[in-house]
């Protein structure tokens, strides 16, 4: 304790990160908020919120990106999964994951400008449909396209948070499962997945939230013709100017997150466990 | 058995070669005669001597690096001394909250970031450019800083400490002898985690770039809106070798402090 007491009497180092606090976190968050009820025209309204709710143009679009966003999450789910726990298995995770990971660190927009290559008309692969049969289809600006590439995107953060729950994963438990007599699936969806879930939740935290903003996908891969909570949030701010509506959505997307964030957080693993 | 086993490989590299056949598609076709990402054409090196020779290229690449490096540098001391400072709150509702408020740039999507900082920035009547990217990235590096740095803050106990203050050493010589060579390992992953969030960062910077400077992600952008330009996979074939570097570097620190941890507890 007395180090304690030695280092908090002088807290003159604690200040630039307290004033980030205010300043970065809470303060933006709040002019966002402030921002919302506020029209075009710089005047105090209620206008904003009442437009988004009575439109159905907002709200099929809310709709619209959460649906998306729940079937990208669901299609890096299924990819991951399995690779999270095979790499378990290998001689040498830790190799594997770095490899895995490794493409997070290739800038984003260089990868949906590889894919505008990759799914354009006499692109490799319509070349490669052609190739098997089926012809060249219309692949770049669809919702496939949109999806395709975003849970490409995606995958290395749903394997990390997944692997590291599966590593953690006693061999015994599983052993003990075989021994009792459990089928594989009955090992697999009784003890393996249920103690694995924190992870699994960590994943889709990682990946559904920014799935709602993938606002560059929608433009260069998406062709405009899917349109996320970001891609609206972007186009009030930067093309139409209308801040307090696009304050407005962002709020949406704040709650968006904030039920995500709950729907995720840790408390419900145990309720499964005692099952 | 075996068969069993070469089937689990076999999903391992179909995972791997989907991950990075778009990455080697863009770096193979950086060294192709023509236009078009379609028909290889022969090699080239056309591309690279076009991408060097484009001087409003390389100044944004410059640009970018620097603030990837000033950015990581100032967000590496605030994450530090804020993760020392979390540590030594002693009241878990504090220590609680604060983690909770250092998280929140951590999960809020881009558009959120970008567009609350734009509002920000606005309201403060900082002109967008330079200065108002190089504060975005400061500010969205620093919880991943504090994440890195924490844990190995918690690792070191107070025993070291009390050894340290018992011999005579005052605040400074504890933060800077003691504290600060043991937590090296974390600083560092902090640092290169805050570097790569910066040069990988694309929505935030292009809320807050304004008009007269860009970044390379929002210049990428703007030039695969327009098509197809084989100057961006030479581009794209020297960020590969850079983020090789950085992962390289990344591996070896993570090495080095997990061995240095073996070491110090004398297990496996």
């Amino acid at each position: 304790m007395q180090q304690k007491q030695r280092l908090t009497r002088s807290t003159a180092y604690f200040i630039p990160y307290t004033l980030w606090i205010v300043l970065f976190v809470i303060a933006p968050v709040l002019l966002l908020i402030y921002q919302s009820f506020f029209n075009i025209d710089g005047q105090f309204t209620f206008a904003n919120y009442q437009t988004y709710f009575a439109s159905s143009t907002y709200l099929m679009m809310t709709v619209n990106s959460v649906w998306y966003a729940f079937l990208i999450t669901l299609a890096t789910l299924l990819i991951s999964y399995p690779t999270a726990y095979l790499l378990n298995e290998t001689k040498h995770p830790q190799l594997w994951l770095l490899l895995i990971i490794m493409p997070t660190w290739i800038n984003l927009l260089l990868k949906a400008y590889a894919f505008i290559g990759i799914f354009s008309q006499a692109g490799i692969a319509n070349q490669f449909l052609s190739f098997i049969g089926i012809g060249p289809k219309q692949l770049l600006f669809t919702n496939f396209s949109f999806i395709f590439v975003a849970a490409y995107i995606q995958i290395p953060f749903m394997v990390l948070p997944i692997y590291n729950s599966i590593s953690e994963l006693k061999p015994s438990y599983v052993n003990a499962s075989r021994d009792l007599g459990a089928t594989n699936w009955q090992t697999f969806s009784r003890v393996i997945f249920p103690l694995t879930l924190p992870g699994v939740k960590a994943g889709i935290q990682a990946v559904f939230i920014p799935s709602l903003s993938l606002f560059m996908l929608t433009r260069l891969i998406g062709g405009n013709k899917v349109i996320t909570l970001g891609t609206a949030i972007e186009e009030h701010f930067l093309t139409t100017m209308n801040w307090g509506m696009g304050s407005t959505i962002g709020v949406v997307l704040i709650i968006a997150m904030v039920i995500i964030m709950w729907l995720t957080s840790g408390r419900q693993p145990r309720k499964g466990l005692t099952k | 058995m075996k068969t069993r086993f070469k089937w689990r490989n076999l999903y391992l590299w179909l995972v791997f070669i989907v991950l990075y056949a778009p990455i080697l598609f863009l770096i193979v076709y950086s060294f192709s005669q023509g236009t078009t990402m379609t028909n290889y054409h022969g090699f080239t090196w056309a591309h690279y001597q076009a991408l060097f020779a484009d001087s409003r290229l390389i100044a944004i690449f410059l640009d970018t690096l620097l603030i990837a490096l000033l950015s990581s540098i100032i967000a590496t001391a605030v994450g530090t001394l804020g993760a020392l400072g979390i540590n030594n709150t002693t009241r878990p509702v504090t220590k609680n909250t604060l983690l909770a408020l250092n998280n929140i740039l951590m999960v809020s999507p881009d558009v959120i970031i970008g567009a609350s900082f734009l509002i920000f920035f606005t309201a403060l009547k900082i002109p967008l450019g330079f200065g108002s990217v190089l504060l975005s990235h400061i500010a969205f590096s620093i919880p991943i800083v504090v994440l890195m740095v924490l844990p190995k803050i918690q690792e070191m106990g107070t025993s070291l400490l009390d050894a340290a203050a018992d011999l005579g050493a005052n605040n400074w010589q504890l933060l800077s002898q003691v504290i600060v060579p043991y937590i090296m390992p974390g600083i560092f992953s902090g640092f290169f985690m805050a570097l790569t969030y910066s040069l990988d960062d694309f929505a935030v910077t292009f809320f807050v770039t304004g008009n007269g400077f860009t970044t390379l992600s929002v210049e990428i952008y703007s030039r695969a809106r327009q098509g197809i330009n084989l100057e961006i996979n030479a581009l794209s074939g020297l960020m590969f070798l850079m983020a090789l570097v950085l992962v390289i570097g990344y591996y070896f620190i993570n090495q080095y402090s997990s061995r240095h941890r073996k070491t110090v507890r004398g297990r496996h």
